[in-house]
């Protein structure tokens, strides 16, 4: 790196493709000619501290990397040719607009589903599109049971009223030195190896923060990471028997007379019936269904419960457990009898900063943004209303197992397009992989927006959008804190950014669209805060909630800061805490938690573990890549080159199989290919192995599509989802498989 | 004045590469090309039937980021580390640092 002059530097905060992550970490951006030259770590921002994941600092490759979509394409051979042509943001548009148009007038507009994936700022961008254009089936499509977050966040809901994350004094700007905040004196880690992840609006590096300020750790994983390695106690769980676990410390919690009986009294309703319930759940029964030992369950739950301030912190595995949602409300549950909540150092609730609505996470914040009306009318076509009342009550998004059903089937009624943003389904979340492919390509038209091709939009797209990194556009984030804005300092193609697309086409679907433009959009959502884009710009991208302000703990339930009337108390029916949740009960879902067997294991189908003996576990996160993202970047690539399975040594030798060898994971829906890691991390009885596989190395054009059908592991995970709440149950943890030999 | 070099308290490194790749970013190295590489640990101990660690190693292409410290700026590896467990300075100071960061190696460059 050259330190010339002409540099110019530009703090702004991260969230969406590039690094890809959930954070929002200030950076600085090195501009030199209007070209990106390099990346640091913002010191100023309270997220980070300085700090960078090695993806954003691999952001100049991925910036211009010679595969970058950089104008509009439209397919000119058949699909899957891989034959496009490029064509102006004006002919792709209108392309979109009939086409669109036509199908609204000939089948309605809930005939076409806008599909995402993990939630960054696109949320916001797709929701706008979709109910501009006034179809009601926004949805993360292939995610089995809506498995990512949106079960746990409908289990605090329904319990508190509000959502919550474990304080790490991440609400302050000044962080640990704080006079307010306290370091947690244990953190339960649940389902999660924080480092390389920044999850749900948690930099996962904290948790590491606070070991140094003395956080004693409890991990609950049924691998072997750097955190559970580092825990005072290690509950290796076997996957998807989450469920029991939370009852059975519930059980001890409550019978040794553990909790906080004050805020038990003070602030809860239901708590004779949850210690009814989770008597059906003493030690020895959770024991034998989680093969933890009991002395180890009885003294993590005394040590959880004996610590104050004492946090959750936990992970994707809750969702994905059968039943996820009544999974989440037990740990909740824990949080709640244990007195830790909105406290320093425990569970604090966290809203949206200033009251800013990026990307709506509830009915309540649609319905601000839509109006009732609208809202009121998409909520009876959606795809699972009428099956899952949750599905209709709690969050506006489709059920995704039954989308694809339907797609599949055009039954109750016909799907005709899918409008896909930077959403790889195919070769990312799509459980039932397969499935999806053959479902999707029975489409009239698809359009997927996206910054590279991959077996997505070379598989199914009609037109392909060119879309923005972070560093070459306006955006916000307000996804708990800080609030923040992405600003555009560099130029790529005529790459657009997910807002700007959006607005520009929601505006030619619908006349009576709100914004025209993206700061005026932008600053509308941002007026509540009292502050501009341009000001928040100026101020280094980023602002924290004042105190008093109700997006800023600490126990704003005893000041009357959660409730819409001003009254102390929390935001359910009855002002408490439900530990029998009234909110469950108007869904039809049990009110109280309960635990169910996954749908595949050895006590559920012992015909089946029989003959795939092994429980396969996919999904930990990497340091190198977001999902299915980044395995073009040379950086990132070369350090985790190929799709490894981590194996016992002892499972190995039944097996035969040797060190580096490339083996097929098997069941009765096909086998994928993997190379051997052989390794302690993993229990004997399991595997581990990474998602989101295929190499764009490789020739996109069919049979091949970047070699997805070859490295895709969710080819293998069955659907649809394991619960009866529409929410939670993919089976992406709990899956059956063996390892098979492969044979030329 | 003692030399320079890094402390390097690998009980905290989790392995997330952005030591690494600060380093390629910084020298503008190709992949392939890098001034430190971190190498995982998996192994059966005393007290614990499985303990994980990864250490940094700085290689030959290491130069403390000699531009940067011109700049009054730490090297791109301690700077980036998310478990912040890298230091920059004096092999002295460094070593009297060790003595309280137990499970640390001390980096002295050529």
């Amino acid at each position: 790196m050259d330190y010339d002059k002409g540099i110019e530097v530009f703090p702004t905060t991260i969230w969406s493709a590039g690094a890809g992550c959930h954070g929002a970490c200030g950076q600085k951006l090195y501009v030199k000619d209007g070209k990106l030259i390099k990346v640091e770590g913002d010191e100023n921002a309270s997220w980070n501290q300085g700090r960078s994941c090695p993806r954003v600092l691999a952001l100049t490759q991925y910036v211009y990397h010679p595969d970058r979509l950089t104008t509009p394409l439209k397919r000119i051979g058949n699909r899957g040719e891989g034959k496009f042509e490029p064509i102006s943001w004006d002919e792709a548009y209108n392309i979109c607009e009939t086409k669109l148009k036509k199908i609204r007038d000939e089948f309605g507009a809930e005939s076409v589903v806008f599909a995402q994936g993990t939630g960054r700022d696109v949320g916001g961008p797709i929701s706008f599109l979709c109910y501009n254009y006034g179809s009601p089936n926004w949805v993360q499509l292939g995610l089995s049971g809506q498995s990512c977050y949106t079960p746990r966040l409908g289990g605090m809901k329904a319990t508190m009223g509000d959502f919550s994350v474990m304080d790490a004094g991440q609400f302050s700007a000044e962080r640990f030195d704080d006079p307010e905040y306290e370091v947690p004196k244990v953190i339960l880690v649940w389902g999660q190896n924080p480092p390389p992840t920044c999850s749900d609006g948690f930099f996962g590096h904290w948790v590491v923060d606070c070991m140094k300020r003395g956080s004693k750790i409890i991990s609950i994983d049924p691998r072997n990471t750097w955190m559970s390695t580092r825990a005072e106690h290690h509950l290796q769980i076997r996957p998807g028997t989450d469920g029991a676990l939370a009852l059975g410390m519930l059980n001890i919690i409550i019978n040794e007379k553990l909790y906080d009986k004050n805020f038990v009294d003070k602030w809860t309703y239901g708590f004779e019936k949850l210690k009814e319930r989770v008597q059906e759940y003493p030690v020895d029964k959770v024991s034998k269904i989680t093969w933890i030992p009991e002395k180890l369950i009885i003294a993590a739950a005394r040590l959880y419960a004996n610590s104050s301030p004492a946090a959750i912190h936990w992970g994707v595995p809750i969702d994905m457990c059968p039943e996820g949602t009544t999974v989440a409300q037990a740990i909740t549950q824990l949080w709640s009898i244990t007195g830790n909540i909105d406290i320093p150092g425990g569970n604090v609730i966290a809203r949206p900063s200033h009251g800013v609505t990026t990307y709506p996470y509830s009915t309540e914040e649609l319905v601000e943004l839509y109006g009732q009306e609208l809202v009121d009318k998409l909520n009876r076509l959606r795809i699972g209303c009428d099956t899952y009342p949750m599905v209709k009550g709690f969050r506006g998004w489709a059920q995704p197992d039954m989308a694809i059903d339907q797609i599949d089937s055009g039954k109750p009624y016909p799907i005709k397009a899918a409008w896909i943003q930077t959403a790889n389904v195919l070769g990312g979340q799509a459980a039932r992989a397969k499935f999806h492919y053959e479902a999707l390509k029975k489409l009239d038209f698809v359009v997927v927006v996206d910054l590279f091709h991959n077996p997505t939009s070379m598989a199914l797209a009609d037109i392909v959008l060119p879309a923005a990194t972070f560093a070459e556009k306006d955006s916000f984030r307000s996804w708990w804190v800080p609030l923040g804005v992405m600003h555009k300092v560099i130029e790529v193609g005529e790459c657009k950014s997910d807002w700007e697309i959006n607005i520009e086409m929601a505006n030619r679907l619908n006349p009576n669209c709100k914004y025209k433009n993206v700061k005026e959009l932008i600053n509308d959502r941002l007026s509540v805060a009292g502050m501009t884009f341009d000001e928040l710009v100026a101020q280094g991208s980023q602002a924290m909630p004042p105190k008093g302000h109700s997006s800023r703990p600490y126990r704003r339930h005893e000041k009357g800061l959660l409730r819409h009337d001003g009254k102390p108390g929390f935001t359910t029916e009855t002002g408490r805490v439900e530990l029998y949740s009234k909110a469950f009960e108007s869904w039809g879902v049990d009110p109280l938690p309960f635990y169910r067997e996954p749908a595949q294991s050895p006590v559920n189908s012992p015909e089946l573990y029989a003959k795939y003996p092994l429980i396969m576990i996919t999904g930990a996160r990497s340091h190198m890549f977001f999902h299915s993202e980044h395995r073009m970047i040379p950086w990132l690539r070369e350090k985790n080159p190929e799709p490894y399975v981590e194996v016992h040594p002892e499972t190995a030798k039944t097996f035969g199989v040797y060190d580096g060898e490339w083996i097929h994971l098997e069941n009765d829906m096909g086998k994928v290919k993997r190379k051997v890691r052989i390794s302690l991390r993993v229990h004997p009885q399991m595997i581990h192995t990474l998602h989101g596989w295929w190499k764009p190395e490789m020739k996109g054009s069919e049979p091949d599509l970047f070699g997805v059908w070859d490295y895709q592991i969710n080819q293998i995970v069955p659907g649809p989802q394991d619960s009866n709440s529409g929410f939670g149950g993919g089976q992406y943890k709990t899956t059956l498989c063996k390892l098979s030999k492969i044979r030329e | 004045m003692s030399k320079n070099g890094l402390l390097i308290h690998y009980d905290y490194c989790t392995g997330c590469q952005s030591c690494a790749v600060a380093c390629q970013q910084e020298h503008d190295f190709p992949a392939g090309k890098c001034g430190i590489e971190v190498t995982e640990y998996v192994y059966e101990a005393i007290r614990k039937p499985v303990a994980i660690d990864f250490l940094p190693f700085p290689t030959e292409l290491c130069d403390l980021c000699i531009n940067r410290y011109q700049q009054g700026e730490k090297p791109a590896c301690v700077k980036h580390c998310q478990a912040a467990c890298m230091s920059f300075g004096s092999l002295t100071e460094l070593v009297q640092q060790m003595e309280i960061t137990p499970r640390s190696v001390l980096f002295s460059p050529r």
